[in-house]
């Protein structure tokens, strides 16, 4: 009865990884971010690059939250796209890991910037340029690692990051 | 073997010959000289100079929806283009085949804001199933080959190629289709065989069932309509069809509700309302059709039959889901049905018509009579009557007279009726009327169109008259945008802004001044005569029906309200609900 299928349906807001397969055509990438847009889905990451050169396949990863009604709704409606291959829920299709990579730059003299280094050390975060007023990390981690890390860096000179957005695999044998 | 080298142009004219295409509706313009010059050098290609690129989107339309073949359009650049846009969303939401060939500036000014140069596949991005730019040549017979084949298979739609003047002009080789398969587009057809078992086992099983089918059944095809009405004679179930199905089952067939949804019938809603088992097959429950979406159908187990997978659980969530083509399916439903040796539970059945047939006895389509007003349900019903020994297609604009087009005029036979329904476009009619004519030369094509739409798109006229298309526009003339004015009837207190249609021309002479044929009637009494006159008559007709100005559409679910809360005209006994706060927030 949809009077039980209604309340199953759950109100709450989801967050879920989908990985697209996609010709790297012109244009592409617009489809999918004016299929967000248009529709009104939310996007928290995106990231895009080339992944088979010989084929000219690119990977789209793309973060967003919605109800499960509407993740299955994203999901279809980037399937319908002519130029996409494969569409992949990573968060409801078994275990992946997913990565995300910032450039933190803090700008900071004396115990501020021994205080950076330290916490740097703490977070494995490596140091890929200084100058006596300056470091720039690199950080590499889940999303929660690096929010906390740049947290953590506010206080001590933080003034400019760049992140990569999440880039996520499945785990396992399987491929998309 | 040598390939054989030629212009782009000249590839564009040949691919378009080898998928089939007889006819092309469009407006030259700079960037599409080239393609002009080769359609001039040639004679197995047809050109339609439409009055305006809207009108040609249109007109391909409708020579679309009444063939099931794709609709063909070339426009210019720029404003060529942007002018098709319209037309292309239209098809989107209707799911119509079109191949939209648009000219684009060289490709070395692209960007750099030349003469009329628009972003074509950017702005048309959304508004298209799929769009592409040739820069190269060397690419071009393989898109247009596979433009052809994303737009009619799959759930069809319209797709933009977009050419830059050089490209035109440079040589490359031609490819045949058979030489192109995408890389990445592959349509469902055949449904998941166990789906399709679970389906029919509940099917089976239920006590108040019915059939709820919309376009998607259309566009399969005849075949698939055939089998349609197979499949519900086989179960003695209830079927209503949504605006775009009208046709997909006979209206004259006792087991046919009629339509449903907004201004559906009292009997289809309530059945809908009151149904426990939902066979819903090529429809997407559109707001129009659902109403207040959770009131909608409360009791029902949905199984739900789409080529388009995001069309399932959109809206409404479905216990059953079928992705695959609908004649597909419901040929596949039809044989387990039969293999299964299922028989409707005849008692229950028997119950649920009889409660269907207390609905039916409100007669919720009349309306008053009149011997001083032509009444415009009349005048649709004495059309139908009159018409109905020719081959007749019906196309409307939108509003009021579409409604009552559709509960007033009873089609037997899919791909007869054309009318804008998702994206509700104004001033469709008359221009897809075009496109319908030019592939039915000697059927009887009329335009059921309101005096506020007609004008939305009146220079056709010229085009009607240049390749003297007998199309017969009956303008239901009440002097109102109607619908707009029923709305405010209902929603504003009857503060009529800027819904009354003042300086209208006098349609007679309009029709005189393009060389067509224009009538005028009044008087109920001259009504008959005068649409056999229309129909008579050789060459365009316009016919200035002046009708009741303040009748309103009913039944009518209005905004926010369910499928059991429906306003009925007076004459059936009265008013519904009013229409509540929210509901006026609502579309």
């Amino acid at each position: 009865m949809r009077g039980t299928n209604v309340t199953q349906i759950s109100e709450l807001s989801e967050s879920h990884t989908i990985a697209v397969l996609v010709d790297n055509e012109a244009g592409v990438l617009g489809r999918v971010i004016g299929l967000f847009s248009g529709r009104g889905y939310n996007i928290e990451s995106l990231t895009v690059s080339e992944v088979d050169h010989r084929e000219r396949l690119s990977r789209i990863n793309i973060v967003t939250t919605g109800t499960p009604m509407v993740i299955e709704q994203i999901k279809a409606q980037l399937g319908r796209l002519v130029p996409i291959h494969r569409v992949r829920d990573l968060t409801s299709d078994g275990p992946s890991v997913q990565r995300e990579l910032a450039l933190v730059k803090v700008a900071s003299t004396g115990e501020r910037r021994v205080e950076s280094l330290r916490i740097a050390d703490i977070f494995r975060a490596r140091v890929v340029d200084s100058t006596n007023e300056s470091f720039v990390f690199e950080i590499v981690g889940k999303t929660g690692k690096l929010d906390a890390f740049i947290r953590l860096m506010e206080p001590l000179g933080l003034i400019d990051v760049s992140r990569t957005g999440v880039a996520a695999i499945s785990r396992g044998m399987d491929s998309l | 073997m040598l390939q054989q080298r030629m212009t782009g142009a000249e590839i564009v004219l040949k691919a378009l010959v080898d998928q089939g295409v007889e006819v092309v509706f469009g407006y030259p313009g700079g960037a599409v000289l080239p393609l002009y010059d080769a359609i001039f050098k040639q004679n197995r290609i047809r050109h339609i100079l439409t009055r305006h690129e809207q009108a040609a989107v249109h007109a391909a339309e409708g020579y679309a929806r009444s063939t099931g073949k794709v609709g063909v359009v070339l426009v210019t650049s720029g404003p060529g283009a942007t002018n098709a846009v319209t037309g292309l969303l239209d098809a989107l939401l209707d799911s119509v085949p079109l191949v939209c060939l648009s000219g684009q500036v060289p490709t070395q000014l692209i960007g750099t804001d030349a003469f009329q140069e628009a972003d074509t596949t950017g702005i048309t991005r959304p508004c298209t199933k799929h769009n592409y730019l040739v820069k190269d040549v060397e690419t071009l017979a393989g898109v247009m080959h596979e433009a052809f084949h994303v737009a009619r298979t799959g759930r069809p739609g319209p797709v933009v190629v977009d050419l830059p003047k050089n490209v035109q002009v440079a040589e490359g080789t031609y490819i045949q289709a058979e030489q192109v398969r995408h890389k990445s587009y592959r349509p469902p057809v055949k449904g998941d065989a166990t789906q399709i078992e679970k389906a029919v086992a509940l099917m089976a099983s239920a006590k108040r069932p019915v059939f709820y089918c919309g376009g998607g059944v259309v566009n399969s095809g005849p075949a698939a309509c055939a089998a349609l009405a197979d499949l519900v004679h086989a179960t003695g179930y209830p079927i209503t069809l949504t605006l775009q199905g009208l046709g997909a089952f006979p209206a004259s067939d006792s087991q046919f509700l009629g339509m449903l949804g907004m201004h559906g019938t009292y009997e289809a809603n309530l059945a809908m309302h009151g149904c426990d088992v939902m066979v819903a097959i090529g429809a997407r429950f559109d707001d129009r059709v659902t109403g207040k979406i959770d009131g909608f159908a409360p009791n029902a187990q949905i199984i739900h039959v789409d080529v388009d997978a995001a069309s399932i659980n959109k809206n409404v969530h479905s216990d059953i889901a079928i992705i695959g083509d609908a004649g597909s399916v419901i040929a596949d439903m039809r044989v387990v049905w039969e293999a299964q040796g299922y028989r409707p539970d005849a008692e229950a059945l028997t119950q649920w018509w009889r409660q269907i047939d207390t609905w039916r006895a409100r007669k919720c389509l009349a309306f008053g009579a009149s011997d001083t007003v032509i009444k415009p349900q009349l005048a649709i019903k004495r059309l139908h009557e009159l018409s109905k020994h020719l081959d007749t297609y019906i196309t409307t604009e939108v509003g009021q007279h579409q409604m009552w087009a559709a509960q007033h005029f009873p089609f037997d036979q899919p791909q007869h009726w054309m009318t804008s329904g998702g994206l509700g476009t104004m001033g469709y009619g008359f221009p897809s009327a075009l496109g319908v004519q030019i592939a039915h030369p000697e059927s009887l094509v009329v335009c059921i169109a309101g005096e506020a739409s007609f004008m939305m798109n009146m220079q056709e006229i010229a085009t009607a008259v240049q390749y003297q298309l007998p199309v017969k526009v009956f303008i239901l003339n009440n002097c109102y945008m109607g619908m707009v004015r029923q709305w405010q009837e209902l929603l504003h207190g009857s503060r009529y802004s800027e819904s009354h249609t003042e300086a209208l021309p006098d349609i007679v002479k309009l029709a005189d001044a393009f060389g067509a044929t224009g009538m005028v009637v009044s008087n109920p009494a001259e009504l008959d005569a005068t649409i056999t006159r229309m129909i008579e008559t050789p060459g365009p007709v316009l016919v200035d029906v002046r009708v009741d100005p303040f009748e309103n559409c009913f039944p009518m679910i209005p905004s926010g309200a369910t499928h059991d809360n429906m306003l009925l005209g007076e004459l059936v006994g009265g008013r519904g609900p009013a229409v509540t706060e929210a509901g006026k927030g609502l579309v």
